[in-house]
């Protein structure tokens, strides 16, 4: 039961990165490999908004979403939109957020340094084992709780967002077809950089609740989760929202399990091979067939 | 007053400083300090070159060798292999020392070594902590720290004395030589003792989440959790364990023996236990002695400078057993010949393999810092 709750605890975070991954391909087509240091630097963000200026982290935590988000309209503008009127902006647009990347990772280690930082004791309520939760033999910290209850408001909201809103039927507009999309009168440009903000927003929460549910924070962080959010984003079809945080917990748990049973040696090897087992079944991913927008 | 003016009072100054030393000494002692000042290793190099220099003055005063002036020429190697080696061929040619003592990394002594070894310049290593690949570079490479397959064993028996544990969890890292070589002792050491090992699990220098490994080691109800991982994965270990409500004792390799678990894991660290080459509170004269000197040059001294301390005490006594001569030739006839010597890491020998051999002791963390568990 205990390693349940580590999967789902680990998936949650997977899922919110991946969602913003997922969104941009969703949009653009094409994969933003800056995300994972735009998920670094939003939690280096909430570092210094914690330790500078002692802001409360509930406080940090949507300061530093606005500034990854930001961050994310600055990338769209450098990396992205000067590139897409070109023929073969795909692979382009892949190597210029990689270049992005590989800067935004430099700054890092230039001002913070290869050391691994931590949030300073007490940025949350000290957890107090009388009052741990317990589930079914299982301890829930109450750390684990917030980060879970945040994941799931984030993901709930954007789906509203996408669902209900204005500005998410202009996003599904953009990703089933641009040029119908500005015939019939949205600004594309403008949906675009709004789904970066979406996006870059989301994946730095996962960044700030990354470092905070372990505690550690340096300039690369972001690989540990760079090639799991591409797994997660591939199996849960490319560009489907829903996929993405399915497949994010899906993932959590199988690594968790796999540790358990098999030993820690064979985490990523089952779930690299249970990847490519899921693109010869259903090479669309798991939700990824119902999708349009090939058509 | 001009700068000439200045230039020349400062000669005049100096001289006088010099006359009455150089009057007593009729041989001078080059020692070559390659230490890491600066770079990732500067929190160690900091430690050393404060103990070498406590070393060099103390006994110098004391005139521990009649004759003799022990000298010390102390170079940055930046914490870089390539650094290392420009410090190694400076020392050797340019200040032509008697002896070299470091470098700091285990790394850097593999690159840097070699020269010394061709130079047949004596190096006594004060730090270095890997099992192999130091002292086999050479017979002119000695070396004072212990590796890590003499501490973790002691650390194990000491450990298991006052905790009486019976079955062990084991986590290591995978993906690291130090961490697996350090898996490797830790493995031989509980099973020469008679623990059961119920688990093993493996992480990788990545990882960040070790969740899973632990609760499934948790699971097995071992009676103590044996860790051997590099400082920074090391922190969030111990504290995702607590956070799994994890009460037993923690042990630790050398990757724990770093100010940064303590102020990385806070609360979760007290009582975790890490072997050391150093026993703070040993009551033994020596030791007493290097407390004092360095409390009354107001710095606060760690293993690092304790085993600096005694690398120079080593080389200082060579020169003693070599009839108080200092050639390169006389220095290593004399570390053959050091055997039970008094330093602040307890009576200190060699072994035929030129490695360091004195007593290990355990650590455990109370209050926010090391103290040496009784």
């Amino acid at each position: 039961m205990q390693q349940v709750i580590n999967g789902l605890f680990l998936g949650s975070i997977y899922a919110l990165f991946a969602l913003g991954y997922t969104l941009v391909f969703g949009v653009l087509d094409i994969l933003n490999l800056a995300h994972a240091a735009v998920f670094m630097l939003a939690s280096f963000a909430a570092l210094v908004l914690v330790t500078r200026l002692h802001l409360p982290i509930l406080l940090a935590l949507p300061l530093a979403m606005l500034f990854a988000g930001l961050l994310g309209m600055v990338l769209e503008r450098v990396a992205f939109r000067p590139l897409r009127a070109r023929g073969d902006s795909n692979v382009a647009g892949l190597i210029s957020s990689l270049a992005v990347a590989t800067v935004f990772e430099a700054v890092a280690l230039e001002v913070w340094g290869p050391n691994v930082e931590r949030f300073p004791f007490g940025t949350l309520p000290a957890e107090d084992p009388a009052h741990q939760l317990h589930l079914l033999g299982a301890v829930i910290s109450r750390l684990q709780l917030t980060i879970m209850g945040v994941a799931v408001v984030l993901v709930l909201l954007l789906t509203y967002l996408v669902r209900r809103t204005r500005l998410g039927r202009e996003v599904r507009a953009v990703a089933e077809s641009p040029r119908a999309a500005r015939v019939l009168g949205v600004d594309v440009d403008r949906v675009i950089a709004a789904s970066f903000f979406i996006s870059s927003a989301l994946g730095g929460a996962a960044g700030v609740l990354y470092g905070l549910a372990f505690n550690s924070i340096s300039p690369d962080m972001g690989r540990s989760v760079e090639l799991k959010g591409l797994a997660v984003i591939i199996v849960g079809g490319m560009g489907s929202m829903p996929g993405a945080v399915i497949a994010g917990f899906a993932l959590g748990l199988t690594e968790v399990l796999v540790v358990a049973h098999l030993g820690g040696s064979y985490r990523d090897a089952v779930s690299f091979a249970g990847l490519f087992l899921i693109l010869v079944l259903r090479p669309r991913g798991l939700l990824g067939a119902a999708s349009l927008r090939e058509a | 007053m001009s700068s000439a003016d200045r230039a020349l009072a400062l000669l005049a100054a100096a001289a006088l400083a010099a006359a009455p030393a150089a009057r007593a000494a009729q041989e001078v002692v080059k020692i070559g300090a390659c230490l890491s000042l600066t770079g990732p290793a500067a929190v160690y190099g900091a430690q050393q070159k404060a103990g070498v220099q406590a070393a060099v003055d103390e006994l110098n005063r004391i005139g521990a060798l009649p004759g003799v002036k022990l000298e010390l020429v102390i170079e940055d190697d930046a914490s870089t292999k390539e650094q290392g080696i420009a410090v190694y061929q400076r020392l050797i040619g340019r200040e032509k020392v008697a002896a070299i003592l470091g470098p700091t990394l285990s790394n850097t002594a593999t690159a840097a070594d070699p020269l010394a070894q061709a130079a047949r310049v004596p190096v006594v290593a004060v730090s270095n902590t890997a099992p192999r690949g130091i002292t086999d570079i050479g017979d002119h490479v000695w070396r004072v720290s212990l590796t890590e397959a003499q501490v973790i064993p002691g650390a194990l028996q000491r450990a298991q004395g006052s905790l009486g544990f019976k079955t062990a969890g084991v986590l290591y890292g995978n993906d690291d030589a130090f961490t697996q070589a350090g898996y490797e002792v830790m493995k031989g050491a509980l099973s020469a003792l008679g623990v059961h090992t119920l688990g093993t699990q493996t992480f990788a220098k990545p990882d960040r989440d070790y969740n899973a490994q632990l609760t499934a080691l948790i699971g097995q109800k071992p009676d103590i959790l044996v860790v051997s991982a590099l400082a920074e994965n090391a922190a969030g270990i111990v504290a995702q364990a607590r956070q799994l409500g994890w009460q037993g004792p923690i042990l630790g390799g050398n990757g724990f023996n770093s100010a940064a678990l303590i102020k990385n894991a806070g609360p979760a660290a007290e009582g975790v236990l890490v072997g050391t080459s150093w026993n703070r509170s040993s009551s033994e004269p020596a030791n007493q002695a290097f407390l004092r000197l360095m409390a009354s040059r107001g710095f606060e001294p760690d293993q690092f400078c304790a085993q600096a301390y005694a690398g120079v005490q080593v080389i200082a006594e060579a020169v003693r057993l070599a009839g108080l001569k200092g050639g390169r030739d006389d220095v290593e006839a004399g570390l053959q010949k050091v055997k039970d010597l008094a330093t602040p890491l307890g009576r200190f020998s060699f072994l035929p393999s030129r490695d360091g051999s004195h007593e290990p002791a355990l650590q455990v963390v109370k209050g926010g810092r090391f103290e040496i568990a009784q």
